[in-house]
């Protein structure tokens, strides 16, 4: 098991009048190689949550296992743990601070002790994975656009070379054309390079897309885990939540209800698409 | 890490020094102060240690939020003790080397130590149980009469509200960007001195950048609402004096009377 959290509990301002539990009772595991989605509304506990794979929260309760070891026992190498388990916050582009993107992007490898040389290489292969023109490598971050400056900040963690990847809604504030493209460079990194990713999103349609598990928070608790498809079968309860399922998940639900022959797990536009036209064609015949 | 700092902290409560009228506090704050220095001798400090008990209890604040406020000064504290002890001259009880305590410094040592506990804690009271607002509403209210001057109170308090408006916010951000230099590996802890300064880089360009721009959009959102300094400016919750107001300022009276007696009159031990 590569992550893995047993009955984590958070408490803001512990021991205060304003203590907040923002987790309770966390259990969850996650393997090499997954794609998983994290979804919860606003002040449901993700950022929080995310915080403690990394070892930048302590959690007041339970324990947090990184391949198998405490993290948070004595002499444990919270240095190496943030080289394996990288972090990328929500608006990331807050936090570049160097002269020109490639030296913003070799601060990671530059605190791992590599050499000037390999900083550089992984900088370079970062810049490029994100999908970041070689034109702007020289360029002041500060100069760049929004989505640029985003860019750059999810490479200066891929840089590190993590195993796994978190992402804090990495496409908080971007157009549709440069968050599809965003998220399909970190697929290409799962599929490609093997990167485990953990990605927190508000956009349901985003999950059901991308994801291959799904982990619903509700007020500090974990309210769903299971496949996208089948977390949506719930929709009814999401709702509940405050959350709804993807749009076409309404839309197969309703075309059901009139009679037509449509599987009502399709997430996706395109296996939607599918399977309206196969439904179709099977009411020609007759 | 850095929300540990109560000083200068609103702490929300339901009771009737929050209700009071901000002038009365600030004014009372100083004349408890003042009190500290003039009083002498044990019945003069079992009045301060009184009055100061009896405000704690008054405010519903609990008393471990003082304490911590009491942390931040804790070393000032010390260090201002130690020099009293040894650096006051008189009857040598003790001596070590080129240090001696004498009889006049240990006195000296304690009043000192009483003086600067009951000021904090004195100070923290008032902070604690009233909004930087309503605090800077109450400056700007007292310090008016210098206008005739052309002291710019208005823009003083102004720049001190923003001001103190801020501080959560940078903390906050300093919080934030702190964490995302520290997923990329960054080391705040460690290295000697220089290093230490250096490595700060990471942590003050982006503070610094996101302070500019929320200055920035802060003056925008201000003048797109027509805002044009003090003159004919009104308040939305204008300060006025209740009944409880001139009674508190009564209390205050007589006890700067008997603080001021006492120290005519006072003597004893310390
Ligand atoms: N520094 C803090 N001090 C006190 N309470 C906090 C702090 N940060 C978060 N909280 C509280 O903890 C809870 C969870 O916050 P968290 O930031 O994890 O939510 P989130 O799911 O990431 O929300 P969003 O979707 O808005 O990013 C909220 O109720 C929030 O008010
Ligand atoms: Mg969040």
């Amino acid at each position: 098991m590569l992550l893995e959290l047993k009955n984590v509990s958070y408490t803001y301002n512990k021991d205060t009048s304003f203590a907040v539990n923002a987790l309770e009772n966390i259990n969850l595991q996650i393997s090499e190689g997954e794609f998983v989605g994290v979804i919860g509304h606003t002040g449901s506990g993700k950022s929080t949550l995310i915080q403690h794979f990394n070892g930048l929260m302590k959690p007041t309760d339970g324990q947090v296992l990184y391949m198998g070891e405490d993290i948070w026992q004595e002499k444990y190498d919270l240095q190496a743990l943030r080289s394996g388990v990288g972090l990328v916050f929500q608006y990331p582009e807050n936090q570049l601070f160097e002269t020109d993107v490639l030296t913003d992007v070799m601060f990671g490898p530059k605190n791992q002790k590599l050499s000037p040389e390999e900083c550089r290489e992984r900088a370079v292969n970062a810049l490029r994975r994100v999908g970041l023109k070689d034109k702007y490598f020289t360029a002041s971050p500060f100069d760049l656009s929004g989505g640029q400056k985003r860019r750059v900040a999810i490479a200066g963690v891929l840089a590190m070379n993590p195993k796994v990847l978190i992402l804090d809604e990495p496409t908080a504030g971007l157009d549709p054309h440069g968050r599809d493209e965003i998220l399909g460079q970190i697929r290409k990194l799962r599929d490609e390079m093997g990167i485990t990713i953990i990605l927190v999103s508000h956009s349901m349609e985003d999950v059901a897309e991308y994801a291959d598990r799904l982990i619903v928070v509700n007020d500090g608790k974990i309210a769903f885990d299971d496949t996208p498809k089948a977390v949506f079968a719930h929709y009814k309860e999401l709702e509940a939540m405050g959350l709804a399922a993807p749009q076409i998940t309404y839309l197969m639900h309703e075309l059901k209800e009139r009679g037509l022959d449509v599987d009502i797990n399709a997430v996706t536009v395109s296996e939607a698409k599918k399977s309206i036209e196969k439904a179709l064609a099977g009411r020609k015949k007759h | 890490m850095l929300r540990e700092i109560t000083i200068g902290q609103y702490y929300p409560a339901d009771s009737i020094l929050h209700k009071l009228d901000p002038r009365v506090k600030f004014l009372g704050t100083i004349v408890y102060i003042v009190s500290l220095f003039l009083v002498k001798g044990f019945a003069g400090y079992a009045l301060a240690t009184v009055w100061l008990a009896a405000l704690i209890i008054l405010s519903k604040v609990p008393f471990k939020f003082m304490v911590k406020g009491m942390r931040t000064i804790f070393f000032v504290l010390i260090i201002t003790m130690l020099f009293n002890l040894f650096l006051t001259p008189g009857e040598t009880i003790w001596s070590f080397w080129i240090l001696k305590v004498s009889k006049e410094g240990i006195i000296q040592a304690v009043r000192m130590g009483i003086r600067l506990t009951y000021l904090v804690i004195g100070s923290s009271l008032m902070t604690l149980t009233t909004t930087p607002n309503q605090l800077t509403d109450a400056m700007e209210s007292l310090f008016s009469p210098l206008k005739v001057v052309h002291a710019p109170v208005h823009e003083i308090s102004m720049m001190m509200s923003i001001a103190l408006r801020f501080i959560p916010i940078l903390m906050e951000e300093t919080d934030k960007i702190m964490k995302a230099q520290i997923a990329r590996g960054a080391d705040f802890e460690s290295g000697n001195f220089i290093n230490r300064i250096r490595n700060m880089v990471p942590l003050l360009v982006p503070l610094f950048i996101s302070a500019f721009r929320r200055a920035n959009d802060l003056a925008l959102a201000m003048e797109a609402r027509c805002y044009h300094g003090g003159e004919g400016r009104t308040q939305m919750k204008p300060l006025h004096y209740a009944g409880r107001d001139y009674v508190a300022f009564v209390l205050l009276a007589a006890f700067l009377a008997a603080c001021i007696v006492l120290h005519i009159f006072g003597g004893g031990w310390i």
